[in-house]
């Protein structure tokens, strides 16, 4: 009798169309507020903080952009590192040479630059998809990599080609970026702006433009017929997906690691984006966080519940089982379950729903 | 059925030629639609009747002829510009996105009502009238076509029947002034057939909507056509109301099979 959508009816489209529409649902997702806002910052060691939280988070931002594009509109894309990139040159750059200019703006100026990026590369998308698409989108990444880590102008002539954030408050002396920012303001200034901008993909996904992209991933000739714009509607896509993208790329830079180079955003961050998204769920914004988290700790499963239960297994051992692990779940989910987990989540509740009468 | 008053010529095309290579779908073929009436077209298989439709909406570019749509006259049209001026059409095969709820799909049909930009989406609420008067709209086509029961649910499981349904629900969803159907009842039992003549007679009558009507069932076409156009090899063999093109002996010999001299 707890999780009951007997009795609750809609009576108007608005209310249909909430984004929790079932009282339970909303209790819930008060009480994840509660803990991620307020619980988690009191009890989590800065260890949990730095190396779980703040990874989930970017990681989890990173995956909307990447959703947006493939998930959704149906365009697959191994760019992402490149873009990822793209927005942490673009924040050390503005940051460095614009030193007045607010943290929030940095942020959201790298996503807009690596939305134009993002659209020169879409271009080709209007003639190719497919697996030529995901090549020209590999090419992009290379070639993006590549431009960061050989123009010296864009870590400022840094010897080494690390890019080091610097201090920026949010307001008066709190520290989001640079060596005094605590774990957790970065953690609640890092919570706050994907809980925000995740909204705003939810909105997106299901308004209009959500189904004009969804319409051009399920059928592009019947989309273009009931006159969809295809060019338009694919770019929108690229821009979209690239600012969040891009902005993950600077919130990787400079509140995760505070200092990064060109070769952390290789073809492997391209990968782990889209495993994220195969195993969360393609096609979701939920699926995008439930599939960070899920490859954000099961490395540190893996190498922690083996002691647990009294076995000792070699570090080596631990990468490879991660690896074999990864690839058996994501033939398994492409084969089984391309919405992935939260597919499986929705499927449970749809259980719970009608437990214990199954009808 | 002859009660009801024709409007002046809506779409004519005249003269059309279509090849793909060396084969000839279509060889300078002419005929109207007027505003109100119910045009079918017929005649055997591959005798180019989607070919015209498709024609018509601008997917394929005839290499001769001309299309003249509400006044205006083209060599050709296109799909875009088609859609946004009122002619909406359904597939042979199910053109339907199967990944989307039904309510979804007949929802993407009202992408030219709907304004509202990206920005004004995301944060939801400068969009949010926009969106409820469009779902308003949409929620009276799924009363019509009586498919209110399978409203959230993704379509590739919708059997075949209902598939052809929610894809009309999608054409009438853009208020066309002109809708193609392209074999609306094939592959339907008696009932569903049935089903879907009385939504194609309630759309004339409730919306003023003029139809084309592709359809190999000789009984429906002599039931709900007001006009019918017979297309065989690619050429016009008739033209008239159901009655005298049923009299016609190059009709007769067409559906006979009598070979061609
Ligand atoms: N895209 C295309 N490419 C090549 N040939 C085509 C194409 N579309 C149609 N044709 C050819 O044009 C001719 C007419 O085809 P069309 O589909 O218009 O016939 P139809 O009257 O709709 O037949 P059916 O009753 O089988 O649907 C056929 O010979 C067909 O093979
Ligand atoms: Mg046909």
């Amino acid at each position: 009798m707890i999780y009951r959508e007997a009795g609750q009816f809609k009576t108007s489209y608005p209310a249909d169309r909430a984004i929790f529409p079932i009282v339970q649902d909303r209790y819930f997702v008060a009480a994840i507020a509660l803990a991620a806002f307020v619980a988690v910052p009191l009890l989590a060691s800065e260890y949990w903080l730095v190396t779980i939280m703040l990874p989930f988070l970017v990681l989890s931002l990173a995956a909307i952009g990447l959703n947006i594009l493939t998930g959704y509109a149906g365009l697959l894309s191994l760019g992402t590192g490149g873009f990822m990139a793209c927005g942490a040159f673009a924040a050390y750059k503005l940051s460095t040479a614009f030193p007045e200019l607010h943290i929030i703006g940095v942020f959201a100026l790298s996503g807009v630059i690596t939305a134009g990026v993002g659209v020169v590369f879409g271009i080709p998308s209007l003639r190719i998809k497919g697996f030529y698409l995901a090549v020209a989108t590999l090419a992009s990444q290379f070639f993006l990599v590549w431009l960061f880590n050989k123009l010296p102008w864009f870590t400022n002539y840094s010897p080494s080609g690390v890019i080091s954030a610097p201090p920026r408050a949010l307001f008066g002396d709190v520290f989001v970026t640079g060596s005094s920012a605590t774990p957790e303001a970065k953690y609640l200034f890092a919570l706050t702006a994907v809980c925000v901008l995740a909204l705003l993909a939810k909105n997106m996904v299901r308004g209009n433009i959500g189904r004009k992209w969804m319409a051009i991933r399920d059928m592009d000739i019947a989309a273009e017929i009931i006159g969809i714009p295809m060019l338009r509607t694919k770019l929108l896509a690229f821009a979209i997906s690239s600012f969040y993208i891009g902005v993950a790329g600077a919130m990787w830079a400079f509140i995760y690691t505070s200092s990064v180079e060109a070769l952390a955003f290789g073809i492997e961050r391209s990968f782990q984006v889209l495993f994220i998204i195969i195993i969360g769920g393609l096609g979701s914004i939920l699926g995008s966080f439930l599939g960070a988290a899920f490859i954000v700790l099961l490395p540190i499963l893996l190498s922690n519940a083996p002691q647990l239960i009294g076995l000792q297994i070699p570090v080596d051992m631990v990468t490879h089982l991660e690896f074999m692990i990864f690839g058996a779940l994501i033939i398994l989910f492409l084969i089984v379950e391309p919405h992935g987990l939260a597919r499986l989540w929705s499927i449970a509740k749809e259980k719970l729903r009608l437990w214990p009468f199954p009808h | 059925m002859a009660e009801r008053r024709f409007g002046e010529v809506i779409l004519a095309v005249q003269d059309i030629s279509l090849s793909f290579g060396g084969v000839k779908a279509l060889t300078s073929v002419s005929f109207e639609i007027r505003e109100h009436e119910i045009r079918a077209i017929i005649g055997p298989n591959g005798a180019g009747k989607s070919s015209m439709l498709n024609v018509i909406n601008g997917f394929y570019h005839p290499q001769e002829g001309s299309i003249t749509y509400k006044g205006v006259t083209r060599s050709r049209m296109h799909p875009h510009h088609a859609a946004s001026h009122g002619i909406a059409r359904t597939f042979q095969n199910i053109a339907l996105f199967r990944g989307m709820s039904t309510l979804d799909n007949i929802m993407t049909g009202r992408v030219h009502k709907m304004k509202a930009n990206v920005l004004m989406q995301a944060l939801y609420w400068p969009a949010r009238r926009e969106e409820v008067e469009n779902r308003e709209f949409v929620e009276h086509i799924i009363d019509f076509l009586e498919i209110q029961a399978i409203r959230k649910t993704p379509v590739g499981r919708l059997p075949y029947g209902m598939q052809k349904r929610v894809e009309l629900g999608r054409a009438l969803a853009a208020e066309p002034d002109l809708l193609l159907l392209d074999e609306p009842m094939a592959g339907m039992n008696l009932e569903e057939k049935e089903d879907m003549c009385r939504f194609v007679l309630d759309v004339t009558e409730e919306f003023g909507t003029t139809i084309a009507l592709i359809e190999h069932d000789m009984g429906v076409v002599m039931d709900i056509s007001d006009r019918v156009v017979v297309l065989d090899y690619g050429e016009k063999l008739a033209d008239g109301v159901p009655a005298e093109v049923r009299e016609d002996q190059a009709v007769v010999d067409a559906y006979l099979g009598v070979a061609h001299d």
